[in-house]
Parts: C-alpha cells; sequence; structure tokens
C-alpha cells in the first residue's frame, strides 16, 4: 500500500496546487514541497524498514487486480534499483521546486501541478511491474512535461515542446506494438493472458521474433536515453523548458530510459540483448564522441549542458551492454552522478540566466569577479562533468570503462578518448562564462542563502558518490546479480560473467 | 410488339445516368449542374418503370411518380440556393465557389 | 606514527577548504598565515616522520596507514591507504619543504593581487593533491592526485583570469595532459582487467611473476604508464604545454611547473619500474624519449627572449635527464636529479620572479641587464642556482647529479654511448643558455630600472633554496671522490641498483669531460653574450633561431593536424547534421499536406469526381469479390 500511497501524495499534491494556484501564487510551491518531502520521508522509511526483508530482489510489493479480464492488475515493486532512482527522484523534485521559486509567476498552480504529475509519473514508472501500467505511466510523463515545456519555456518553445512530444510519443507506441505482442505470445504459449512482468519473463519465441520485439521496446528507451541517431529532441528540449523542466528533463527522465533497458529489455529478451551488444556498445561510443563535440560547439549554454547530457548517456548504454558487474555498478552510479551534476548545471544556467536574461555564452565572461560564489559552483560541476576523480562521475565512468575494457578492448579506448572531449568543453564552458574581460554594464548579485542550500547540497551528494559510494553499490548489488545471471543463463550456462 | 430486352434498357437508363454524370462534372454553370442532375434522377427514375415492367408490377411507375416529386422539391431549394448564389457571389461559375478550400 | 603520515597530505587539504570556504571573509594576514601554515605543519610532521623513518627504520621499511575502504565491487576493492617508503619519503620531503618556502615568497609576491585567498586556496589545494599523488598506494588513488594536480595547474596557470591568453593556455595545459592521463586510465583498466587490483605492491608482485621479460602484455601496460608520465612531465611529444604555462604567476611556476608536478611522470615510472624491467622496449623508449626531448628543449631555450619561458624550456630539458637515467635503469640516479633540480629550478624560478617583480614586470631579457649591483641578493642566488643547473664541477649540487646521470648513461646495462653523447651536448647547451641567462640578465648596460626591491619573506626562501643547491649533491659522491653512497642506499629497499656493465673507462675519466663541457659553455656564452654580442646578432635573426623559438614547429604541427581540423568540424557542424533527418521528416509531412489538400480546393465538382472514382473502386472490388 505504501507505494501506492508514493504515487497518490504526488497526483493529490498536483490537483491541490491547480486547485489553490487560483488564489494564491504561493500556496501551490509550498503544496508541492509538502507532498514531495512526505514522498522521501516515505521513502526512507520504507528503505530502512524493508532493506533485505522482501521476497527475491524485490524489497516490498503491491499487487491488485485492475482489468482482469485482459490481464491487467496493479502491480508495483521495488528493489534497489527503484529505490535509488526514486529517492534522487524526490531529492531533484525538491530541489527543481525550490529553483522555481522566483523564477516562474504566471500560472503557478498550473506548474506545481504539472511538476507533481511528471514525478509521479516517474515514480510510476519506477515502480510499477504490469507492462500495460508501465506504459500508462511512461505517457503520463510526456504531457506535463509537454506543457511544461509550451508554456513556461523560452523563446522557440512550441518548436522544442512539439519536438519533445512527437518523438518520444511515436518511439512510445513502437514500445506499445512490442508490449502488446509479447502480450499475445505469452498468451498464446501458456493460456493465461497477462500483463505482468514476472509471468512475461522466459517467454518461449523465436529469436528472430525476440530480436524484433526486443527493437521495439529499445525504440523507447534508445529515444528516451537519448542514443545518438535519436537524440535531436534533446538539446531543443532542455534549451527551451524551464529551469525545473530542464532538471526534471535532464535529471530524471533520461534515467527512464536507462531503467528500462536494465529492468525490461535484458530480462526479457537475454538472448536479443547479447545479439545486440556490440551495436548497442557502437552507439554508446559514438554517442560519447559525437555528443562531446557537439557540445564543444555550441554558444547557447542550456544547448551545451544539454549535448554533454548526450555524451555521458552514451556511457549508460556502453556500460549495459558490457555484461559485467561493474560496468553495471558504473551504470546505476552514472545514472545517480549525472543526474546531481547536470541537474546542477542546469540549476546554475537558470539561475544564470535569471540574472542576465541571456544564455549566449560568448556574451559573457568575468563573471568571477561579480559571482564568485555561484563561479566556484560552475567550477566544481564542470569538474564533475569532465570526470575529475574524488566527484561521482570519476567513478561512474571508472567502472564503466574498466567493466566495458573487460568485453570490448577497442569500444573501451575508443571511450576513453570521451574523456577528453569532456575537458575540451568543460573548460571551454568555464572558460567563456567566468574568465576573460568583464560585461561591464550588468550589476549582478551573487547566490541567495535559497539557491546556496541548493548547490551545496548537491555538492555534498556528488562528493558523497566521489568518495562513499559504497552504499549505493551495495543497495544495486542484488538487481545487477539479477540480471546478469538472466544474461548468463542465455550465454552460457554457469560461464560465470559475473566477476 | 417488339419486346426490348431488359438489358438494353437497363443500358439506355445507364447511359442517361452516365451523361447526366458527364453534363454534372463538365458544366460550370450551376443551372446546367441542376439540369444535369435531373437527368440522372429521370434515368434513376426509369430504373423503376423498367424493373416494374420486368416483373409486371405496378410499383415501379408508382415509384416514379414519387421521384417527381422529390425532384421537384429539390429543384425548387437548388434553385433558391442558386439566387442566393447569384445574389452573393454575382457570378453562376461552380468553381467560383471555392472559399472552403484548404489554403495552406 | 601512522597518523602522522595521514596528516601530511590532510592539512593542506584543510587549509584549502578553509579558504576556499571563508577566504573572502578573512584579512591579508590570516589568509597568509592559514596557507603557509598548513603546508609548514606538513614540513614538520615530514621532518619528524623522515627522521623517525631514517634513524629506527619500520618495518619492512615502510609505513601504512589505510583511512576508509572508498569502495568494493565487481572484483575491484581499493581503499584511501597512505603509504610511506624511502621513494614517497624523498618525495613528500620535496614538496612540503619547498612547497612551503614558495608559500613563504608568494606571501609578498602576491601582495597586491585581488585573489589574495584563491592564490593560497588553489596553492594549499596543490600540495596537498600531489602528496596524495605520491603517498598513495594504489593506481586510483594515485590517479586521484594526479589529476588534482592537473586541475590545479589548470587553475593557477590561469589565475589571472582576465586575459583571455592566461586561460587558453591553462586549457591548453590541461587538454594536453588529459591526452596523457587518458592513456594512463587505459593502461589502469589493462592492469585491473588482467589481476584484479590495482594496489600498486600487489600489481608489481603479480607481474613480476605472471609476465616474462618482454611479455606483450606488460609491454602495453609499460606504454600506457609511459603516456601517462609524458603528459604530466612534458616531454616529447606532449611537451608544449609547458613554456605556455609560464602565464601563471612565477611562484605557480617554481611549485608546479618545475618542481613537483611535472616531475610527477618521473615518480609514476619510478613506482612502476617492474613493470618498465618487464618490458625493455619500453625502458630504451623511455630513455630515447629523454635523450631527444632533453636536446630538443635545449635548444630552444637558447632561442628564447622571455626569461621565464627560457627556465621553462630548461625544465622540460632537465626532465628529459631524469627520463633518460630511468630509461637506462639508473632509478636511484633519476630520483637524485630531480630532488636536486627541484631545489635549483624553484630557485631560479622564485630569483627570476623576483627580477620580473623588480622591474615592474619585464619579462624580455634583452630589455634587462646588469642588475647585478642593484639586486645582490638576487644575482648572487640566481647565480649559484644557474651554476647548479649548468652542473658547475665540484661545487655544485647539480654536478654531482648530472654526472652520475651520464655516468650511468654510458655504462649501465641499458646504456649506450649515443645516450652519453646526447647527455654531454645537453650539458653543453645547457650551460650555455644557462649564462646565456645569468650574462644578459645580471651583466653588461642595464636597460630598465628596478622599481620595487623584492622584501625579505622573498628573499630568505631563495636564500635556502641556493644553499641546498649546493650542498645537496654532498650525499651522493661518485667512487673516485669519496663514494657517498647516503642517497642510494636510503633508497635501496625500493628501487633497484643500477648494474654497471663496461668497466674499461674509467669513471673520473667521464668527470672531467663533463667538468670540461660545463665551463666550455660556460666560457661560449661569456664570449658570445657579453664580450662580443655583435656574435650572436646574425643568429638571433636567422630562420633557425625563429624556428627554435618555436619549440620547433610541434605547436604548428598539432594546430594543423589536430585542433584546427577538429574544431573546424565542431563549428560546421555546430546545428547537428543527424538534425536534418528528423526536420526532413517534418518537412516531408508538410509537404504530403501541401500535396494532399490540392484536393481540397472547395470546388463541388471535384468531389463529385472522387465521389466518382470512389465508386468505380469499391463496385470493381466488390464485383471481383
Amino acid at each position: 500500500m505504501k507505494l501506492v500511497y508514493l504515487i497518490v501524495i504526488l497526483l493529490a499534491g498536483g490537483l491541490l496546487s491547480w486547485v489553490t494556484g487560483r488564489w494564491s501564487r504561493v500556496l501551490p510551491r509550498i503544496i508541492a514541497l509538502i507532498s514531495l518531502t512526505t514522498d522521501l520521508i516515505l521513502l526512507l522509511l520504507i528503505y530502512k524498514n524493508q532493506a533485505g526483508t522482501g521476497t527475491g530482489i524485490w524489497m516490498i510489493q503491491y499487487k491488485t487486480e485492475w482489468i482482469p479480464s485482459f490481464g491487467i492488475s496493479l502491480y508495483l515493486a521495488a528493489d534497489g534499483l527503484s529505490m535509488l532512482l526514486l529517492m534522487i527522484t524526490y531529492i531533484l523534485g525538491l530541489l527543481s521546486v525550490l529553483i522555481s521559486w522566483k523564477e516562474i509567476r504566471d500560472a503557478t498552480g498550473f506548474f506545481h501541478f504539472n511538476i507533481l504529475w511528471i514525478l509521479s509519473g516517474i515514480t510510476g514508472v519506477f515502480l510499477s511491474l504490469d507492462l500495460f501500467l508501465f506504459y500508462f505511466f511512461w505517457e503520463l510523463m510526456l504531457i506535463p512535461m509537454y506543457f511544461l515545456i509550451s508554456i513556461w519555456g523560452h523563446e522557440n518553445r512550441i518548436y522544442a515542446s512539439y519536438k519533445f512530444f512527437i518523438y518520444t510519443q511515436a518511439s512510445g507506441l513502437l514500445m506499445l506494438i512490442s508490449i502488446i505482442t509479447l502480450y499475445f505470445i505469452q498468451g498464446s504459449n501458456s493460456g493465461t493472458y497477462t500483463f505482468d512482468y514476472t509471468q512475461l519473463l522466459g517467454t518461449a519465441m523465436s529469436p528472430t521474433l525476440a530480436y524484433i520485439l526486443m527493437l521495439g521496446f529499445l525504440a523507447a528507451f534508445l529515444v528516451k536515453l537519448p542514443v545518438v541517431p535519436f537524440h535531436n529532441w534533446l538539446p531543443d528540449a532542455h534549451a527551451e523548458a524551464p529551469t525545473a523542466g530542464s532538471v526534471i528533463l535532464a535529471g530524471l527522465l533520461l534515467k527512464t530510459g536507462a531503467y528500462g533497458l536494465i529492468r525490461f529489455v535484458l530480462p526479457l529478451f537475454p538472448g536479443a540483448s547479447v545479439s545486440f551488444a556490440p551495436v548497442g556498445m557502437i552507439l554508446g561510443v559514438v554517442g560519447i564522441l559525437y555528443g562531446a563535440k557537439l557540445a564543444f560547439a555550441q554558444t547557447d549554454l542550456k544547448r551545451l549542458i544539454a549535448y554533454t547530457s548526450v555524451s555521458h548517456m552514451g556511457f549508460v548504454i556502453l556500460g549495459v551492454y558490457a555484461f559485467n558487474e561493474i560496468a553495471f555498478q558504473g551504470v546505476i552510479v552514472q545514472m545517480i552522478a549525472h543526474a546531481v551534476s547536470t541537474g546542477a548545471l542546469f540549476i546554475l544556467a537558470g539561475q544564470l540566466y535569471e540574472r542576465i536574461h541571456t544564455r549566449n555564452i560568448l556574451l559573457m565572461g568575468g563573471l568571477w569577479k561579480q559571482l564568485p560564489v555561484m563561479g566556484s559552483m560552475w567550477l566544481i560541476f564542470a569538474l564533475a562533468s569532465l570526470g575529475l576523480p574524488g566527484l561521482g562521475n570519476f567513478i561512474a565512468e571508472f567502472f564503466i570503462l574498466a567493466g566495458t575494457f573487460k568485453s570490448n578492448i577497442l569500444m573501451s579506448c575508443l571511450a576513453s578518448a570521451g574523456l577528453i572531449g569532456a575537458t575540451a568543453y568543460s573548460l571551454r564552458l568555464i572558460q567563456k562564462v567566468l574568465s576573460g574581460r568583464e560585461n561591464t554594464e550588468w550589476k549582478l548579485k551573487d547566490l541567495s542563502v535559497r539557491e546556496k542550500l541548493v548547490s551545496a547540497s548537491l555538492v555534498i551528494l556528488i562528493l558523497y558518490l566521489g568518495l562513499l559510494p559504497q552504499k549505493v553499490l551495495d543497495t544495486a548489488k542484488p538487481v545487477i546479480s539479477n540480471t546478469l545471471n538472466s544474461i548468463e543463463q542465455v550465454v552460457s550456462p554457469g560461464s560465470g560473467l559475473i566477476k | 410488339m417488339v419486346t426490348i430486352p431488359v438489358e438494353i434498357q437497363l443500358l439506355f437508363a445507364a447511359l442517361l445516368f452516365l451523361m447526366g454524370l458527364i453534363g454534372l462534372l463538365v458544366r460550370r454553370n450551376v443551372i446546367f449542374i441542376l439540369m444535369s442532375i435531373e437527368i440522372m434522377f429521370n434515368s434513376a427514375g426509369m430504373v423503376f418503370v423498367i424493373a416494374g415492367s420486368y416483373w409486371a408490377q405496378v410499383d415501379g411507375q408508382v415509384m416514379f411518380i414519387f421521384m417527381l416529386t422529390v425532384t421537384a422539391a429539390e429543384v425548387s431549394v437548388g434553385l433558391a440556393l442558386i439566387l442566393q448564389m447569384f445574389h452573393h457571389f454575382k457570378t453562376l461559375d461552380a468553381d467560383k465557389l471555392s472559399n472552403l478550400k484548404d489554403t495552406n | 606514527m601512522t597518523i602522522l603520515l595521514a596528516l601530511i597530505p590532510i592539512m593542506p587539504l584543510l587549509g584549502f577548504l578553509i579558504l576556499a570556504c571563508c577566504g573572502s571573509r578573512m584579512s591579508k594576514q590570516m589568509i597568509a598565515f592559514t596557507g603557509a601554515v598548513s603546508v609548514g605543519i606538513s614540513v614538520l610532521i615530514t621532518l619528524i616522520t623522515g627522521l623517525a623513518f631514517l634513524v629506527t627504520p619500520p618495518a619492512g621499511n615502510v609505513v601504512v596507514v589505510n583511512l576508509w575502504q572508498w569502495f568494493s565491487t565487481g572484483g575491484l576493492a581499493l581503499s584511501i591507504v597512505f603509504r610511506l617508503d624511502a621513494l614517497s619519503l624523498v618525495f613528500i620531503f620535496v614538496i612540503t619543504f619547498i612547497g612551503f618556502l614558495i608559500h613563504v615568497y608568494s606571501i609578498d609576491f602576491m601582495a597586491g593581487d585581488e585573489g589574495y585567498a584563491r592564490f593560497f586556496a588553489y596553492m594549499n589545494l596543490f600540495v596537498g593533491s600531489m602528496l596524495i599523488l605520491v603517498l598513495a598506494d594504489n593506481l586510483l588513488l594515485l590517479y586521484l592526485g594526479w589529476e588534482g594536480v592537473g586541475l590545479c595547474s589548470y587553475l593557477l596557470i590561469g589565475f589571472w583570469y582576465r586575459e583571455p591568453v592566461n586561460g587558453y593556455a591553462a586549457r591548453k595545459a590541461f587538454i594536453i595532459t588529459r591526452i596523457g592521463d587518458t592513456a594512463m586510465i587505459i593502461g589502469i583498466f589493462l592492469l585491473f582487467v588482467h589481476f584484479h587490483t590495482l594496489d600498486i605492491q600487489l600489481l608489481m608482485q603479480q607481474a613480476s611473476s605472471e609476465w616474462g621479460n618482454g611479455s606483450p602484455l606488460a609491454t602495453w601496460a609499460a606504454l600506457l604508464l609511459l603516456g601517462g608520465a609524458l603528459g604530466k612531465s612534458a616531454q616529447l611529444p606532449l611537451q608544449t604545454w609547458l613554456p605556455d604555462a609560464m602565464a601563471g604567476p612565477s611562484p605557480v611556476s617554481a611549485l608546479i611547473h618545475a618542481a613537483t608536478m611535472v616531475t610527477a611522470g618521473v615518480y609514476l615510472i619510478a613506482r612502476t619500474h617492474v613493470l618498465f624491467e618487464l618490458a625493455p622496449a619500453i625502458q630504451t623508449a623511455v630513455a630515447a624519449i629523454g635523450a631527444l626531448t632533453l636536446l630538443l628543449a635545449g635548444f630552444s631555450a637558447l632561442a628564447q627572449h622571455d626569461l621565464k619561458r627560457v627556465l621553462a624550456y630548461s625544465t622540460i630539458s632537465q626532465i628529459g635527464y631524469m627520463f633518460l637515467a630511468l630509461g637506462v635503469g639508473a632509478w636511484s640516479a633519476g630520483i637524485f636529479h630531480f630532488m636536486v633540480h627541484a631545489f635549483f629550478k624553484a630557485l631560479l624560478f622564485l630569483a627570476g620572479g623576483a627580477v620580473i617583480f623588480a622591474l615592474n614586470e619585464e619579462h624580455d631579457i634583452f630589455k634587462m641587464g646588469g642588475l647585478r649591483k642593484k639586486l645582490p641578493v638576487i644575482f648572487w642566488t640566481f647565480l649559484i642556482g644557474s651554476s647548479s643547473l649548468a652542473a658547475l664541477p665540484l661545487i655544485t649540487a647539480g654536478f654531482y647529479s648530472k654526472d652520475q646521470i651520464l655516468w650511468f648513461a654510458w655504462s649501465a646495462g641499458n646504456g649506450n654511448p649515443w645516450l652519453w653523447a646526447a647527455g654531454l651536448l645537453g650539458a653543453f647547451i645547457t650551460s650555455m643558455y644557462t649564462f646565456r641567462l645569468v650574462f644578459l640578465v645580471f651583466f653588461g648596460d642595464m636597460v630598465t630600472m628596478p622599481e620595487h626591491h623584492p622584501g625579505r619573506l622573498m628573499l630568505i626562501p631563495m636564500i635556502i633554496l641556493a644553499f641546498f643547491s649546493l650542498i645537496a649533491g654532498f650525499i651522493e659522491l661518485p667512487e673516485s671522490m669519496g663514494h657517498v653512497q647516503w642517497f642510494s642506499k636510503l633508497l635501496d629497499p625500493v628501487l633497484p641498483a643500477v648494474n654497471t656493465a663496461h668497466g674499461r673507462i674509467p669513471e673520473s675519466f667521464f668527470q672531467l669531460v663533463a667538468g670540461t663541457i660545463s665551463l666550455s659553455g660556460i666560457y661560449l656564452a661569456y664570449r658570445f653574450y657579453l664580450k662580443q654580442p655583435y656574435l650572436t646578432s646574425s643568429f638571433n635573426e636567422s630562420r633557425i633561431s625563429k624556428f627554435l623559438y618555436k619549440g620547433w614547429g610541434f605547436d604548428r604541427v598539432y594546430d594543423l593536424l589536430f585542433v584546427n581540423p577538429l574544431v573546424w568540424f565542431a563549428v560546421r557542424n555546430k546545428n547537428d547534421f543527424i538534425d536534418l533527418f528528423t526536420s526532413a521528416l517534418a518537412r516531408a509531412a508538410f509537404y504530403g499536406n501541401y500535396l494532399l489538400s490540392i484536393t481540397q480546393n472547395g470546388r463541388i465538382r471535384w468531389y463529385v469526381m472522387a465521389f466518382v472514382i470512389g465508386i468505380v473502386f469499391m463496385l470493381t472490388i466488390f464485383i471481383n469479390l
């Protein structure tokens, strides 16, 4: 029941925000804060109480019938991976509400309604084990985000919101086709028609069919991740969205793609995944290098940061298809570290935009003088982006590259070249924004207490991930062992892929 | 008297319908379009009469009378619309009535 | 003792934290105090631990302290462990001692700068990272320190951020060293995948037992680690960043780009010497690269106008000597030269910085001259430093360390007459460019008047360093002169002794040759730059001079081959050609709309025609069914 509460609190909070938005501008923000804090506390309680008590890998489950005649149930379950991602969801959600405090002035009720519903959609995605329910929440994430971008975004927002929506919707439909086909196959194989994930595992089907169905699922997840040929929605959506929208997009929505890969694609189609692995790794490497190259060339601050997301997510898909434990640990740490560091960069970009009303880095420069605290934050997170040891992203990238080295040396070396690219774009960012001659007409105020609070918490998080990642690694370990097991059984039973 | 085979009769009706249709498609003047529609109506009525004579029942000719009535009503409505059209657009050219076109 | 060891790197890091968080609220004295004292405490602890280490060597000659477990997963478990043995003892002594002296110097040097707190914060962070680097017990922690010093180098080169040129120099340094770092991390992956550990001692043991001499894996591992060393130590082909790094303040050049960070490569190779011994091809490459670099940089130094750039090229050249030593198997000789070089090079940079400070930011040596009367302390310390650099026989420390390298270049197992000849030629060039510098700056007619005189806080560190530049050599005397082997005995447990092969020609002959070369270089510099300067005026204008000035055209080549194409491609593709596909889709949809909307022309006759076609179509289908 607690899992249902997690979702329902957000939905109800959203509705309440919308309603109260009619007569108060501050009340929706407070309601949003309260709902998110409640959820975070609830989550931490669940984590504390349930850790190690569930059956198998699931820490806590909840299942009731929804539409029995179609085999659709309300099946929610959480394991280590979901827990970690949910924690970062609520933390980033809280931060995005905090940073929108001064930035969003019109229709705050509807704004917070959208944010809370996106977050509840994300929560549902991370929790649902019924494929129909999963698709339902997947789509639920999209529509409020569309509104967020198109109403509160910047100049080119209509174009960006359309692009985002159509791209992700179309890929989601391909996933729907796969889901339904899987449903029918399982039904004709075993006689019970069900959307239940645990019963769909191990559906017997021919390898070609499995490959095609996997491609359907992959369509949705690769677009969400994003993986290079399908990444075009990302720069526009990120650049034109309001700051909270960018943070949620970069920090959370991209992770749903990675989560889908690990939770659904690999266990449901192990054989097809193994045959897809070389392609996956190549896509990862291309993403890393191409994303870095694109990031280097941008003059729009948020587009630059958006392309760095493309590059970092390339590491994720590279690590997933390396099929060993250390690479998977790297993937999970990367999901969290990237959420923190890129979220922080977008927050800083938003704070800067609030002050100077431009995103063009060619107009910036010499901001160290007037904004030393913000400058230090920029520096710290740019360094996180380039993978400085001691911060979370280094652990993630090191694990992923080391794990990939085990599977495929060439890919690992090529991807390591991405580290040089990361240095190039991060340092260019710092140079253009903070160094150089000042623009003397701006009189800027440094970070306020609220903003400092936000930045400080992110710094602490990224340092924690960089220096003491063991708790995170332990939480994720059962999921990883499970996923690797299912791969291993297909490749060669008992070959000991897990190292 | 010489019985005309029913196929020829139907063919005659079809040809009449076709002439009416072609007239409808080809003529631009709305009055001529209306007249072509009349011809099509009459050919349809003709088919009813042919059927009536084939089955040796009088219902066919009854239907023809119904059809005449309907045609009369339709023509009066049509002429009224044509009057309005002429009043508004000052032309009887059917192609000029394209305000509902897709302006893309 | 173990807690004390952990405090050595922690104190400067603590200093960094304090200055970073509260620096803007502290007074100048407080900032200086915090910055210098944190390193000062490290020096004290180093001296105490060093003394304890020497007097009563601990078990196995190591001290280990385990702080916390960093992570444990998937076959790799690493902890934050510091390990003190003879090699790291030498390094931490140099880092903390010279670091402390430079911090004291900076109190005066940077006094007028508005980024005072920022400067000391970064310097402290640097010292802390460098200490982590040399005390690290596993390769990943070493890499953490490695990147940390790279970061501080970037921050300090670009310290005066208002000038875009400084920013570019900083970025260049970081990116070039990152290229080396990437090679190093791939080497680390290789070691991890084969041995499932990154603990240096375990790695060395397992490597020597599992990998035979000349094994391809060992060769790759050594090559990749060498790549990292080349980047950080500014050797061929990654040497182009160091001359430009002189854009940073002089204390930075002294600490980072002379004494410590650039020697990190030397440390790495010495620390992983087992791998290099298992890969003789790579070890020879180390020596060859060292020899080539020392010549290349030496020649470039002859053609420079900027005081600091001469010293920068000189640093590249001297590190080439260290690589040469490591490459022929003279491990402790390389470390000995590192220590001596740290003293005199830091001194030269500090003194040079003092000259520049006194002349109000004048860098061009041709605009200096005759300063020895007006700036006596600086003159004498600079002279001592230069003599040590030029390896003036018998009295300077530089003579003993460089001579030892030259001797081993000839006589060691991997030694080679060509290497010796290169080293000798390099020594000649070294004394020539060094004394060119001395004569042009301190002798002759005065061109620019000194306006500021350096204070005591700047002069005292220089004097101390001058003292060490003279006496530091006496702890390792060659056979013919008393055969003092304190230094190599100290390093014996850690680094293998050099095996000398040739024995026909006695060592004293080599010392004589080396001494003669050094003196002749000084004499030639005297002739060309002081007595009869017209002899070199044609050289100064020649094409060769310009070529050497530009560092043998490496920058041009790299720009042409790598930088320009990549940047052009990046800018050209700024809008991402893949976007064209998606927008092509959108345009196709619009075009389809346009085509189909032709049928919606509002004409009734068309619509009727559509009916007719449809009816005909359906009739055909239904009749056929």
